[in-house]
């Protein structure tokens, strides 16, 4: 790196294979992996989706967010002389060496189409929209499948049960990326079943805070709004004394 | 050569400065440095990217001709639209729709459900989106949401906040709007069923977020966005509303007097365009972290490309603020697979602080977001106390183990599983050893302007969220743009609903507009071949791109 560039360009010069895509004279371990079969000599450090970008894909699908979050990227793989299939997400996969994988970036799914507010809170809610969940046969496919790793299993067992604490609280960190659903012996689909069985939970076992409601209502009511007028016309001075002079609340 | 020997997800050299970070650690925890000065504030900011010296250039064209802005985003602006009169049949009109809303992240999904909330049909209504009805930026935002609803809180003190941290510069309207809908956006999440963070004793878990001076963050465990968005998108869902997904936006449609029309949509796998007609248009894109300004990672997802204020500025809508972007102060630093990745703003507001090599906090932790990050960026490049990573990128440490000191065991698997599921896929035990972190691409600021239901200057589109300039001045606080985005989108539904009640006139559909703006460029003297809205950014390696024919064309 120049030392004379300034702080931004340094900064710039440092980022680039993360900005601009990796370049293939920066790297010094490459590893093989074979895209849907095909092989291709990529950078050992990269993700599967930042590997199969190196390869030459643009994507236009199987990708979102680039982070863990969307459940977008799906992808199952099996490594070179092993029989086990895994799964994963694309974006927070490393690649390994003889590793043979395919994107699956639609899940076919059934999703029930139901009125939160007319719900009743028990079980039935669940079995009405999910007949099907009765059927699995708890083999644990699920949750072997989960990036996640998620006790799927369990939260649908929760859901069938009316257990909605649990089976919110063991699903909450679902990314609805199908991998569960995908690899279910028994077709449930996971993730619907927990979307609802957390929305039941938040709703009906937390009630609002009596201070929001107060909040609300007085707002509805204007309580607020000769003050709000005031501080919307003040001038950038005084609102520059009235920052200065703001108390903040004691940890 | 051997790949680097790694201990827990770290080289040897980093190791050392671990060490440091360790013996220092339980001095520190009583420790906070105090805050900057407004002196102090003004000079460190000189290193922020904003205003170190280059990166800028004034814009030539269009409403805001004179305007200084970011050369990435300029580049767009002075770019060629992608479609003309002649590459498209406008008088085969594929849809037509009452609502058309461009984007499907919490501003475009809440539009739409207000919108049928308000009395519009949900045949009227159209969502369309780039990639995946939830590839956004919606679905990553982690920290959480504010809302004065705590009885010490008020109206006020988030508007004060809000524009102190927005250095005076936000539209004092939009904002009232912003304060004033907050209590009851969370009132709606809790009734649509989305579960945030409560106390033993029901009331909200409220966490501070820089530049606030009262806890007012609500959050989801680090899942704030993504249970946002899957209750809302679920919500969309059981109502019906037609949705289409992989179809973005390439173009508006006018009616050749100023008015928006409609759209031209383009199926991102088959390259077939579809015409779209609308009574209102709300484009709800997000944001442009992948333009990578300045050449920095980015927290965003793959699509915000700037597409929105491209295509607003096509049809002649004013923007403002475009010239300050956000920096996160902490994006993750190392390991490589993960660079630019957000590290949330709760993560200090919980105790973790940031530390240099030696294991010294030079830092307040929750100084407003473009101060934090200049001091990072000061600690690294002008104090030379960085870290440097194996692949040559400086960062400070942020010591995450201090959290589980101050709040106990246990805490950290319970408010950042997100971040420990992240970290544990590298072998790094964030309960156990800090994170490395420098300043990230995160937030554009500024973009069309609005009044407060979400209206542009241009008759017939509205505009909700990140899209959107004003309400957030020259930077936004924590917590305020989820809460922008659901304030916003209800408001533009309920706005638009309204307009098309009213509204009976034969919309012709053209792309005038494009003519005027080609000739603009022309006069302007801009000779390039460079074509927006992007849609996507490019990362494919150089060598397959050298190599690469098309025989289909
Ligand atoms: C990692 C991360 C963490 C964050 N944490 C927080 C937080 O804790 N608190 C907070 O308040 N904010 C946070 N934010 C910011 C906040 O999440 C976003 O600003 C906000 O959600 C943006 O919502 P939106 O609906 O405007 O845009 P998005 O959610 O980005 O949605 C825009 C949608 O429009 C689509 N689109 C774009 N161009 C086109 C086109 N041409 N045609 C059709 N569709 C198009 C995109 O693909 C996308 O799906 C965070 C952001 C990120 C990236
Ligand atoms: S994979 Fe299907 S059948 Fe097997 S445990 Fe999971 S839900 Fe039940
Ligand atoms: S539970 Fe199913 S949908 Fe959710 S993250 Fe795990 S595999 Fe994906
Ligand atoms: S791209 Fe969103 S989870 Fe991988």
């Amino acid at each position: 790196m120049n030392k004379k560039m300034n702080i931004m360009d340094r900064i710039a010069d440092s980022a680039k294979s993360v900005t601009t895509g990796v370049d293939a004279k920066d790297i010094e371990h490459w590893v093989t992996i074979y895209v849907m079969g095909r092989a291709y000599e990529v950078p050992a450090d990269l993700t599967i989706l930042t590997a199969m970008e190196f390869a030459g894909y643009k994507f236009v699908r199987g990708v979102g967010c680039r982070q863990g979050f969307c459940g977008a990227c799906s992808t199952i793989y099996r490594k070179k002389g092993d029989y086990k299939l895994q799964t994963g997400m694309a974006c927070q996969t490393r690649v390994e060496d003889g590793m043979y994988l395919v994107q699956i970036p639609f899940v076919p799914a059934e999703k029930a189409i139901y009125d939160i507010s007319k719900e009743s809170y028990d079980v039935n809610a669940i079995l009405k929209h999910y007949p099907e969940i009765a059927r699995c046969v708890s083999c644990n496919t699920c949750t072997k499948a989960c990036p996640q790793d998620l006790e799927v299993m369990d939260y649908v067992q929760a859901a069938l049960k009316g257990d909605f604490k649990k089976a919110a609280e063991e699903s909450f960190d679902c990314i609805q990326c199908g991998l569960c659903a995908a690899r279910c012996p028994s077709e449930l689909v996971q993730y619907h079943i927990a979307q609802l069985a957390r929305r039941m939970y938040g709703r009906y076992e937390f009630p609002e805070p009596d201070y929001l409601k107060k909040r609300v209502k007085e707002i509805d009511m204007g309580k607020f709004n000769k003050e709000m007028e005031k501080i919307m016309k003040a001038s950038k001075k005084e609102l520059v004394k009235l920052y200065a002079e703001r108390e903040r609340e004691s940890d | 050569m051997a790949e680097m020997k790694l201990i827990g997800g770290y080289p040897e050299y980093m190791r050392k400065s671990i060490k440091k970070v360790e013996e220092t650690r339980m001095k520190r925890k009583d420790y906070t440095p105090p805050a900057f000065t407004p002196e102090e504030q003004k000079e460190v900011l000189q290193l922020h990217p904003d205003f170190a010296p280059g990166g800028k250039r004034k814009l030539s064209i269009g409403p805001n001709k004179g305007d200084v802005g970011p050369i990435e985003v300029l580049d767009l602006l002075e770019a060629y639209p992608l479609i003309e009169e002649k590459d498209v049949n406008l008088s085969n009109i594929d849809f037509s729709t009452e609502i058309l809303i461009i984007g499907g992240g919490l501003a475009g999904t809440t539009a739409a459900i207000w919108a049928n909330e308000s009395g519009v049909k949900t045949k009227d209504i159209l969502l369309t989106n780039k990639l995946r009805h939830g590839d956004a930026n919606s679905i990553m935002a982690e920290g959480g949401t504010q809302a004065a609803d705590r009885p010490n809180d008020s109206l006020f003190r988030h508007y004060l906040d809000t524009i102190g941290g927005g250095h005076y510069a936000n539209k004092p309207d939009v904002l009232n709007a912003l304060v004033n809908d907050a209590p009851f956006i969370i009132q709606w999440l809790l009734k649509l069923g989305a579960i945030i963070d409560r106390e033993e004793n029901g009331d909200f878990v409220e966490k501070w977020g820089g530049g606030t001076s009262v806890r007012r963050l609500h959050s989801c465990r680090d899942y704030t966005g993504l249970e946002e968005f899957r209750v809302i998108r679920d919500e969309f869902r059981n109502r019906e509303i037609p949705c289409i997904e992989h179809y973005p936006t390439v173009e508006l449609l006018t009616n050749g007097k100023g008015r928006v029309t409609g759209a031209v949509l383009w199926n991102i796998e088959t390259g077939e365009y579809k015409i779209v007609k609308s009574k209102a248009t709300i484009l709800a894109t997000g944001g442009f972290g992948r333009l990578h300004i300045r050449g920095f990672p980015t927290t965003n997802h793959y699509g915000a490309t700037c597409d929105g204020v491209v295509l607003a500025y096509h049809v002649g809508a004013k923007l403002r603020d475009i010239d300050t972007v956000q920096y996160h102060p902490t994006g993750a630093a190392y390991p490589i697979q993960i660079v630019g990745y957000l590290l949330t703003e709760k993560l200090r507001s919980s105790g973790a602080q940031p530390v240099n090599k030696d294991g010294e906090a030079f830092v307040f932790p929750l100084e407003p977001r473009d101060v934090e990050a200049s001091s990072f960026i000061k600690e690294c490049y002008v104090k030379e106390k960085g870290i440097t990573t194996p692949t040559g990128l400086r960062g400070i440490w942020l010591d995450t183990p201090l959290i589980e000191i101050k709040n106990g065991d246990g805490y950290i698997d319970k408010a950042f599983p997100g971040m420990r599921r992240m970290y544990n896929r590298f072998d790094i035990d964030i309960r156990k050893d800090p994170v490395l972190v420098f300043p990230t691409l995160h937030y554009q600021n500024g973009g069309v302007e609005t009044d407060p239901w979400g209206k542009t200057s241009v008759e017939g589109l509205w505009v909700a969220g990140e899209v959107s300039g004003g309400v957030h001045g020259k930077n936004r606080l924590m917590g305020n743009s989820t809460l922008d985005t659901m304030v916003f989108g209800r408001r533009a539904g309920i706005s638009t609903a309204e307009y098309v009640k009213n509204n009976n006139t034969t919309l012709k559909l053209t792309l005038e507009h494009t003519k005027k703006y080609i000739k603009q460029l022309k006069d302007a003297g801009i000779k390039t071949d460079r074509r927006a809205p992007i849609l996507l950014p490019d990362y494919r390696g150089k060598a397959v791109l050298a190599r690469m024919i098309d025989v289909f064309q």
